[in-house]
């Protein structure tokens, strides 16, 4: 080989190489530290206790995580409840309705949702969504700071995720599907929905999961508008704690570096890290498991 | 007359694909659509369903009638005319499946839901085509689970559920093994006795072996079109010669 051409290789994997050892020394600090938080607090209790208090005194300090995963769930719950419904809906449309201007002007101005930043969607859920509910519903006493505002906001900023990857998996079905249908005497309604959609489906499911899992690590919006005192409820009109939320404000308050109190946000992150892994797991699996390959 | 053909043009944006074509099909006969890729016989065919509607800034011009019906006239439900047109597409495109759903899929989607009614038809569909007997057992399974030549019967299948009149199939056996292309072209002999059909093929035997009439298509204009036997022993025009007999295509 060429003098060149081997600087070049090695170039190219001193690159790959990187990136390895940032995961590597992401997670490694992860394990250690929630090593260390269990060597204090028995994995149990960190399962099981329904209430979160690191920050009282140590007589009354709980350490579960159950109030903070609830937090995460709820939001993530109703952010889903909107975007899973809304964007499979917009993907139809685009990829069966819609024609190519149409679908060419749209789908980019879809996507500039995602390029939002998530800071704006936070102050846009509690400076406007919050206050617009409470106008409209006085009877429901939302309270100032809630799971439901930052969760439809935060289905809103994911919907480009699931319409815009759903789509693409309703466009790759192959066009003889759709003629294959309609030939049968199927209207575009049906077309869509007993075939494509199904042919698709792992596209689709693999949409909603990158989108879940966007929204069980979106911290801004939450941290903003959905308030900090974790709560074991699965009521959206209280405010929550998400993990997300409570690794921000205790990483910006005042803990001392060794304490207990600091390493919980190892604990914390370490779960958040299980979870998404998990789910990123699940969509790859999908993926290669469910999808359907056309000749 | 089963079809009647008149000045039929088709313009795919600025190309004129079909240029005037205009045959007669009997009923209960096989036609065959020959001549070199490209020569608009798929394009004439997918007129029969209207199946060019699907694609954007494709025009067609004159008269198609279908049991002296008229299929582009506004009143005809297009739906109602693909039910009663079935086509049967050159590479096997059954859907994502189980067998059994594939071929319930018209019924259902006309509104059929009678489940003693739909178990028949399946079953009646799948004997037409001389695939109930492999498949009987498995149902069920995925339709991506058969062969490519299991799955065309099962294509065939799946559009005779609806009772068309019609049948059209574009080059059905085009993607298939001997065997397979063997048990299709008997499957059509059999269907003619109920169907109409009007097949697009490639392959000169195909064609002699299975049509009762035979129309050759050349640059978009209909060249010849004649009894199969007649076109195949004593073509009229030279260009039809030169064709079937090898020389280009």
């Amino acid at each position: 080989m060429k003098r060149s051409e081997k600087v070049i290789e090695s170039f190219l994997f001193a690159c790959s190489l990187l990136t390895v050892l940032t995961t590597v020394g992401i997670i490694s600090v992860l394990v250690f530290e929630t090593a260390r938080f269990f060597q204090v607090v028995p994995i149990w209790d960190f399962l099981t206790d329904t209430e979160w208090s690191p920050s009282f005194s140590k007589d009354q300090q709980h350490f579960g995580i159950m109030p903070l995963l609830a937090g995460t769930f709820l939001t993530t719950f109703i952010a889903m409840s909107v975007a899973v419904p809304l964007g499979i809906t917009i993907a139809v449309y685009l990829s069966e309705y819609a024609s190519p201007r149409v679908r060419n002007i749209v789908k980019p101005i879809l996507e500039i949702l995602a390029s939002i930043p998530t800071i704006v969607y936070g102050y846009f859920a509690l400076a406007f969504v919050t206050p617009m509910i409470q106008e409209l519903f006085p009877g429901l006493g939302l309270n100032n700071f809630n799971a439901l505002a930052p969760g439809i906001i935060m289905g809103i900023m994911i919907l480009p995720l699931v319409s815009s990857l759903s789509e693409d998996a309703l466009h790759a079905v192959p066009r003889m599907l759709r003629e294959g249908s309609y030939a049968m005497g199927a209207t575009k309604f049906q077309t869509a929905f007993k075939v494509i959609i199904p042919a698709a489906l792992s596209g689709i499911a693999v949409s909603i999961i990158l989108a879940l899992s966007r929204a069980v690590g979106e911290t801004m919006i939450v941290a903003i508008a959905a308030g900090n005192k974790p709560t074991l409820t699965f009521n959206p009109l209280n405010q929550v704690q998400t993990a997300t939320t409570y690794i921000v404000q205790t990483v910006n308050g005042d803990v001392a570096n060794d304490s207990i109190e600091y390493k919980t946000i190892y604990a914390v992150g370490m779960s958040l890290f299980v979870i998404t892994l998990l789910l990123n797991n699940i969509s790859f699996w999908l993926k290669k498991r469910y999808q359907q390959v056309y000749k | 007359m089963k079809i009647e053909a008149q000045d039929v043009h088709v313009y795919y944006g600025q190309d004129h694909t079909l240029k005037g074509v205009s045959l007669t099909v009997k009923k209960n006969t096989v036609t065959a659509l020959i001549g070199p890729s490209g020569c608009g016989k798929s394009t004439f065919l997918r007129c029969m369903n209207r199946m060019n509607d699907l694609i954007d800034n494709c025009h067609v011009k004159g008269n198609i009638l279908i049991d002296g019906v008229d299929i582009n006239s506004p009143s005809v439900n297009i739906n109602e005319l693909r039910k009663a047109v079935g086509m049967v597409f050159q590479k096997p495109n059954p859907f994502p499946k189980s067998i059994f759903e594939n071929v319930a899929y018209g019924l259902r989607v006309n509104g059929v839901s009678n489940k003693e009614y739909i178990n028949d038809k399946v079953e009646w569909s799948l004997k037409q085509a001389a695939l109930w007997d492999e498949v009987k057992d498995k149902l069920k399974k995925s339709a991506l689970a058969l062969s490519g030549g299991q799955q065309q019967r099962l294509c065939i299948a799946r559009a005779l559920a609806v009772e068309p009149s019609i049948l059209l199939m574009d080059e059905p056996a085009s993607a298939l093994d001997p065997i397979s292309t063997s048990k299709i072209e008997e499957l059509i002999y059999n269907l003619k006795a109920s169907y109409t059909i009007m097949i697009v093929t490639h392959n000169m035997q195909q064609a002699s072996r299975t049509s009762d009439k035979t129309a050759f298509f050349y640059m978009g204009e209909l060249v010849e079109y004649d009894d199969t036997r007649t076109l195949f022993t004593n073509p009229k025009k030279e260009r039809t010669q030169n064709y079937i007999t090898g020389r280009f295509g």
